[in-house]
């Protein structure tokens, strides 16, 4: 399986160099990918239907539990063999809807990538590798929304679901961590048995709701819904395949995958029902309000994953089969409808509803495919659509709520699906919309395939797709005995009723639909309170801060950030002292005083003294002087403390710096007061602050004796092996040489530097 | 004196900090070398003050005898402190050239002068 996947990252690295080597051939390659990966994956159907789970594991980082594992169970499978036979059509239709794109190459790598990082989601067993791939879904459907990046509201749209979904990771890797801290595996395989053990955990809560803010936002779950439909900015088929069939069932396969772990208490079934159900209400609300044919699916889609999660929420038998056929069935007749809105937006150039009129007699093709996605999509027997329904009513028939949420999104299904046929392409009267030009056969084949086999599988319901989604409803449930029987009549029960009362309804809701997209506008000004405006306010007021803090924090005062810097060390420190509260013996070292010698006295108070009045003058000599006079008593201090060698350096370095300010002294600036009064205040506190504290730490370093092995070697080694009896000097010439001819190069660059600025002379026009 | 040379570098720290601190070029050269001077000073303490017998092996002894200062330290503060002259002659020369190409002594302004331009 690893091999697969690396295989298809392979490709879609090469897929824009492959472009200018096959030219427009390009497709069959990028096509052959996911059809050999479909062939793949129905190797393994056999195994799966006996109720086994195929694990492979391959090392990566061992040590730390990552590991490339991947486990096909029902549930897995199904995803897998839907996100492959979906990406071969989808590649198809892309070649003819982006035809002559110079960017096709591109469009191949971000799509193909995002297929491998799919299938890597629903196969992953590790946790640390599903995480990976869900965050490469989320980058690749960045790109892809931003495909079209000269136009800005693209990118802000590609930016958008970024950042929604990116959060939603973030969540997800800390709601994954504290599970496999809860089981103490790192593997879905390990956790499933462990159900008891995560429910009496502490981290159960925490978990459980960052896995849900997970799923929530790539999902497009309420109040998290409104990046899907600014993501149609996308190319159509990406609208399809990422935004409608599987990218955003990625939260719903998630929530199902972890469904046998987590499921069981109220918190996991009321939450999920409440966000669910309020999706699926407001999706399809919306849905009826718009008339751009993108906007409408995608807020049907928003409704379908509401209803989903719903499904998941009630966690009952017939509820857990409910979502899976469900699910089958939405993917196939919304991107059936996708497509076809693609096909006619790119032959007609329009996607308004309005203006599109009586298109069936110039697209057979894509009339047919629409209209027979639109049957499954109202649930017209014998749709998987209405298999689907079915299931959809007898689970929530137990609950009243659930069962007005039902019929309400089934209503707007119904309708939107004969908006979808009838509206578009079969109503006569009007004029009809004129074509670009008509749409060739990669364009029309995808949707009709998809169609077919809507309505295929709805036929042989009980036969082809029941013994999957029976293995994908055990691994679900975690029940291993667990039966799915199928069957396309159920004969006359309540449940047909409300299918035809559905139809009945959704009829009626077309017929007034005209009069309720009027209506609708009076609730506009309702969106500037929804998450969309709120999410830009956000988003705005955190760039306004981020920019200010910054602005605050590095206002290009030098001084500022040194004054940082030093708040920062004190505060370290400070904290380090009160953490360790290290004891000073100060009645020892007053006791200490007594052996100070008298010259040291004078030359303590000496430097004491010049410091002040250092600080009190405003002649640039006097300082100078003053300067010079406490390098001076330093070299004083090295002589009586045994360094002889230093004290000479530093008369030396004292006498120099003196002379080049000297020499310099009538070029340099004349003193002012400049001081702000407040501000010095504070400088000195920081100050006196610092000069403390280092006193202090001097202070306590001092207690403790320096026993250091190189002062014995050197003592030793000096005269016997250097010949020197200068041991100073011999470490510098000899033991150390490298390091002094690093200090000469020290110098030396110095030197340069001062000559450079010396002799330039920028009045001369060189820059200075 | 181990009492009190902790207190003269805190007070030789606390003056260069408030020096670099300040907007007054010529005091921030002066700053820069009280820092240097204090950190050196810092450094020396820190290693073990020995009064009386320095580092270096008189004519008799093929060893050192005790009581010798650590000679490390010392080796470390001789690459310091002419280092930090390297430093301090350059930001003296630095400060002239800023002085005359801009004409303000005063660090704040080299700021708006650069917005200007």
């Amino acid at each position: 399986m690893l091999y697969s996947l690396l295989s298809g990252i392979l490709l879609a690295a090469m897929a824009p160099q492959l472009q200018r080597v096959l030219g427009r051939f390009l497709v069959v390659s990028m096509v052959a990918l996911p059809l050999l990966l479909f062939i793949y994956y129905c190797f393994f159907v056999p195994e799966v239907l006996q109720g086994q789970a195929v694990v492979q594991k391959f090392e990566w980082v061992p040590e730390l539990g990552i590991d490339l594992q991947f486990r096909l169970d029902g549930l897995s499978l199904l995803f897998a063999l839907l996100i492959s036979f979906f990406g071969m059509l989808v590649m198809l239709y892309a070649s003819a809807y982006l035809e002559g794109d110079p960017l096709l190459g591109r469009f191949y790598l971000y799509l193909t990538l995002f297929m491998v990082a799919m299938l890597g989601v629903v196969t992953s067993d590790n946790i640390f590798g599903l995480f990976v791939f869900w965050e490469l879904t989320s980058i690749s459907s960045y790109l892809l929304i931003g495909y079209k990046q000269v136009d800005k509201e693209a990118r802000v749209a590609a930016w958008q679901a970024l950042l929604v979904t990116g959060l939603g990771g973030m969540a997800l890797m800390g709601g994954l961590l504290l599970l496999s801290i809860a089981t103490g595996s790192y593997t879905f395989t390990e956790m499933l048995g462990q159900q008891e053990v995560v429910l009496q955990h502490a981290f159960y809560l925490p978990a459980v709701l960052l896995v849900l803010l997970a799923c929530f936002t790539k999902s497009a779950q309420f109040p998290f819904h409104f990046w899907l439909p600014n993501a149609m900015a996308a190319p159509t088929p990406v609208s399809a395949y990422l935004h409608s069939a599987t990218m955003v069932k990625a939260g719903v396969f998630l929530l199902a995958r972890l469904t046998p772990i987590l499921s069981g208490t109220d918190l996991w079934h009321f939450s999920l029902m409440l966000a669910g159900g309020l999706t699926a209400i407001i999706g399809a609300i919306m849905a009826l309000q718009h008339t751009d044919l993108k906007a409408i699916l995608a807020y049907t889609t928003i409704s379908a994953l509401g209803l989903l999660v719903t499904m998941l929420g009630i966690g009952s038998d017939y509820a857990l089969k409910a979502m899976l056929v469900f699910l089958l069935a939405h993917a196939l007749y919304k991107g059936t409808l996708f497509l076809v809105a693609g096909t006619i937006d790119h032959s007609a150039g329009t996607r308004d509803l309005t203006k599109l009129h009586y298109l069936g007699k110039q697209m057979k093709y894509s009339g047919t495919a629409a209209t027979l996605a639109s049957l499954s999509m109202a649930g017209v027997i014998p749709f998987l659509g209405f298999v689907g329904k079915e299931l959809l009513y007898e689970a929530s028939l137990e609950n009243y709520i659930m069962l007005g949420i039902s019929l309400l999104t089934g209503t707007a299904f119904a309708a939107v699906g004969i908006l979808m046929s009838y509206r578009i392409f079969w109503r006569r009267g009007e004029e009809k919309t004129q074509f670009d030009h008509h749409p060739n056969l990669r364009l029309y084949l995808p949707p009709l395939v998809l169609a077919v086999s809507g309505l295929l599988l709805g036929l042989l319901v009980s036969v082809v797709p029941a013994n999957l989604l029976q293995a994908a409803v055990r691994a679900v449930s975690g029940d291993p005995a667990m039966e799915l029987k199928l069957a396309l009549w159920h004969g006359f029960t309540p449940v047909l009723g409300l299918s035809l009362l559905t139809l009945l309804l959704g009829l009626l809701a077309y017929y007034f639909l005209p009069s309720l997209q009027n209506r609708a506008t009076t609730i506009h000004p309702l969106y500037r309170f929804g998450p969309n405006a709120l999410y830009h306010k956000f988003f705005e007021l955190f760039l306004h801060g981020a920019s200010a803090f910054i602005l605050w924090l590095q206002n290009g005062h030098l001084r500022s950030y040194v004054m940082y810097i030093m708040i920062f060390f004190c505060g370290l420190l400070l904290f380090t002292l009160w953490r360790d509260t290290p004891g000073l013996d100060l009645q020892e070292r007053i006791y200490q005083l007594h052996e100070v010698r008298l010259y040291e006295l004078v030359v303590f108070f000496l430097v004491l003294s010049a410091l002040v009045f250092l600080m009190g003058t405003r002649s640039r000599l006097t300082s100078i002087v003053v300067m010079g006079l406490i390098g001076y008593s330093a070299a004083l201090f090295y002589i009586l403390f045994g360094a002889p060698d230093v004290a000479a350096t530093q008369f030396l370095i004292e006498t120099l710096t003196v002379v080049i300010f000297v020499l310099l002294m009538h070029k340099l600036p004349a003193f002012i007061y400049l001081s702000h009064q407040f501000r010095k205040y504070k400088f000195i506190a920081i100050a006196v602050v610092f000069g403390a504290l280092m006193t202090y730490v001097m202070l306590l370093v001092q207690q403790q004796t320096v026993d250091s092995e190189l002062r014995e070697y050197f003592g030793k080694a000096s005269y016997l092996e250097a010949h020197g009896r200068n041991i100073v000097n011999v470490i510098l010439v000899d033991f150390r040489g490298l390091d002094t001819l690093g200090e000469i190069t020290v110098l030396a660059v110095a030197a340069l530097g001062i000559f450079s600025l010396l002799r330039l002379n920028p009045e001369k026009g060189e820059k200075p | 004196m181990e009492t009190l040379l902790p207190l003269m570098v805190g007070t030789l720290f606390a003056v260069g900090l408030y020096f670099i601190l300040h907007r007054h070029l010529f005091k921030v050269i002066l700053g820069l070398i009280l820092f240097g001077l204090a950190t050196n000073l810092f450094l020396f303490v820190i290693g073990g003050l020995t009064r009386g017998g320095s580092a270096i092996i008189s004519g008799e002894h093929e060893v050192a005898v005790e009581p010798y200062a650590d000679p490390v330290p010392q080796a470390l503060l001789l690459t310091a402190i002419v280092i930090g002259f390297g430093i301090q002659a350059f930001s003296i020369v630095l400060i002239r050239r800023v002085y005359m190409t801009f004409k303000s002594n005063n660090v704040d302004d080299l700021n708006k002068e650069n917005e200007h331009h």
